[in-house]
């Protein structure tokens, strides 16, 4: 089952158990989903879409909006801007269709830019899920809040999920290794690559707000090789903002043979049992 | 009705002197005056929510929250100042009884079908210049084509759309499927006849005719 179709089970499920859940669509989907009083599809409007998501909102109700990625981010960004953030309301975003996966079917279906613009806004959390286990969380979460979330649903998917929110460093390197970032649908690549090779590498979902506490805590060195699906740099300057000197000096005392090591040659902690990654990528 | 009245219609002039710092300010020119008191004074009931699209020029506005008691008459000297949260475009996280922050044309209308789709009797201000707006008309035919009878417009149509149709408004959501009447934007009785016809299975626009 991909991302989407797993969401459209979930929103369906959602619709069914919580009555302050609300489903705005703009055509796209609403085949998928099971006819329910509180699944609005506005016609093909994708201004009206966000427009009547942020009056759900501001009436109680915890909106989920849906549509391809350029219909629900670029088109209607205004209202995004102002509907929702403006008002200070809060609404699930979920896209479909990410980056390059119509390459097919060229420019205007295509959207790349998805998380830069949407990170440029203020309040804003977004999420870069790589398998569709990691919707069901993510989804679930987003639900429970009054926030503003992004979940951006991709065709590609990596092999199996990683759960744990934030940072989860997956392989540890040595000290002055680089630190591999992969984020959501990305990591299967990086993991070949880096297979033979003295590297940290670490996956990330949650792309806003940017964990960057985590990032400086697992650097070993000041190297950061970031990968991402959508357009390279989206989170360059909050990996530049992460780092201080400090953090990868060695204190001044510590000789690398006479102190250990102060950081972790394990896997770090991740708050979920089980939920460490495993071989077989 | 849970808006106290505090002040009357006869007081808004002085409240506007207030808001402008100008005695020789002219008043009556404020298009959206009329229809924002008899919204205030006669309409608007517990739970109704009013949505003023139109956020350009809010004095007449601040002016009616003030009279109405739902915020300071001190708050209005301070009007547009650094401080103030009397800003040009109303902001509803700054300003009690504002109910959407506006500014940006044509997203009152789509925010107002939100609401009435909630369950409230909702109005929703707009100008006719404002509804060039394509986002409007998307609003428009949404609401007539599932007769969204809880929602109700108000145009304030005081001709400043560079391409209007004179005469065309109230026919244009017609022809979407709303009920429509036009009255003098300055006529207390007219307006709220018109804002109060029962119109339970169709969303209804009220277009308030206004000579500069």
């Amino acid at each position: 089952m991909t991302m989407r179709e797993r969401f459209y089970t979930l929103a369906a499920d959602a619709l069914e158990a919580d009555p302050r859940v609300a489903m705005v669509f703009a055509e796209i989907g609403v085949a998928q989903m099971p006819r329910h009083p509180r699944l609005y599809n506005v016609g093909i409007r994708e201004q009206l879409m966000i427009g009547v998501a942020a009056g759900l909102a501001l009436e109680g109700y915890r909106p989920v909006v849906h549509s391809y990625t350029p219909f629900v981010v670029e088109r209607p960004f205004e209202q995004i801007k102002l509907d929702l953030g403006h008002q200070d309301v809060g609404a699930v975003l979920v896209s479909n269709g990410a980056s390059y996966d119509a390459s097919h079917a060229g420019r205007t279906h295509q959207a790349p830019e998805d998380v830069a613009l949407l990170a440029a806004l203020p309040g804003w959390t977004i999420q870069v899920p790589g398998h569709p286990d990691e919707v069901e969380r993510v989804f679930a979460q987003a639900l429970t809040g009054d926030d503003r979330v992004y979940i951006r649903l991709s065709e590609e998917e990596n092999h199996a999920p990683v759960n744990g929110d934030g940072l989860v460093v997956l392989r540890d390197g040595s000290n002055g290794a680089p630190l591999v970032v992969a984020v959501g649908p990305t990591l299967g690549a990086p993991l070949v690559a880096t297979a033979d090779l003295d590297a940290t590498v670490a996956y990330l979902a949650m792309v806003r707000p940017f964990p960057r506490e985590s990032l400086r805590a697992a650097l070993r060195s000041t190297d950061v090789v970031l990968v991402e699906p959508y357009l390279a740099g989206t989170s360059a300057a909050e990996v530049s903002a992460a780092p201080t000197r400090q953090n990868v000096r060695r204190p001044a005392s510590a000789t690398p043979t006479a102190i250990p090591s102060p950081w972790p040659s394990e896997p770090l902690e991740i708050s979920t049992p089980g939920t460490r990654f495993r071989s077989g990528w | 009705m849970a808006i106290a009245t505090c002040l009357g219609y006869d007081d808004l002039p002085e409240l506007l002197t207030l808001l402008t710092g100008d005695e020789k300010h002219d008043w009556s020119s404020l298009s959206t005056l009329d229809v924002l008191w008899v919204l205030y004074d006669r309409v608007l009931g517990n739970g109704d929510r009013f949505l003023l699209s139109k956020g350009h020029g809010p004095t007449a506005y601040y002016a009616v929250l003030a009279a109405k008691g739902l915020i300071p008459v001190e708050a209005l000297a301070g009007f547009g100042s650094f401080d103030s949260p009397l800003g040009y475009h109303p902001d509803r996280v700054l300003v009690p009884g504002v109910e959407i922050s506006s500014g940006s044309l044509g997203h009152g209308l789509p925010i107002a079908v939100g609401v009435a789709l909630a369950g409230r009797r909702t109005f929703c201000l707009v100008g006719d210049g404002e509804l060039d707006e394509g986002s409007n008309w998307e609003a428009v035919q949404y609401a007539g084509r599932i007769g969204l009878g809880r929602l109700t417009a108000v145009v304030v149509d005081n001709h400043s759309s560079t391409y209007h149709w004179p005469g065309g408004i109230g026919a244009r959501f017609e022809l979407e499927g709303w009920s429509a009447a036009r009255v003098d934007g300055r006529d207390h009785d007219e307006l709220e006849r018109a804002l109060t016809v029962s119109h339970d299975d169709r969303p209804h626009v009220v277009v308030a005719e206004v000579r500069r």
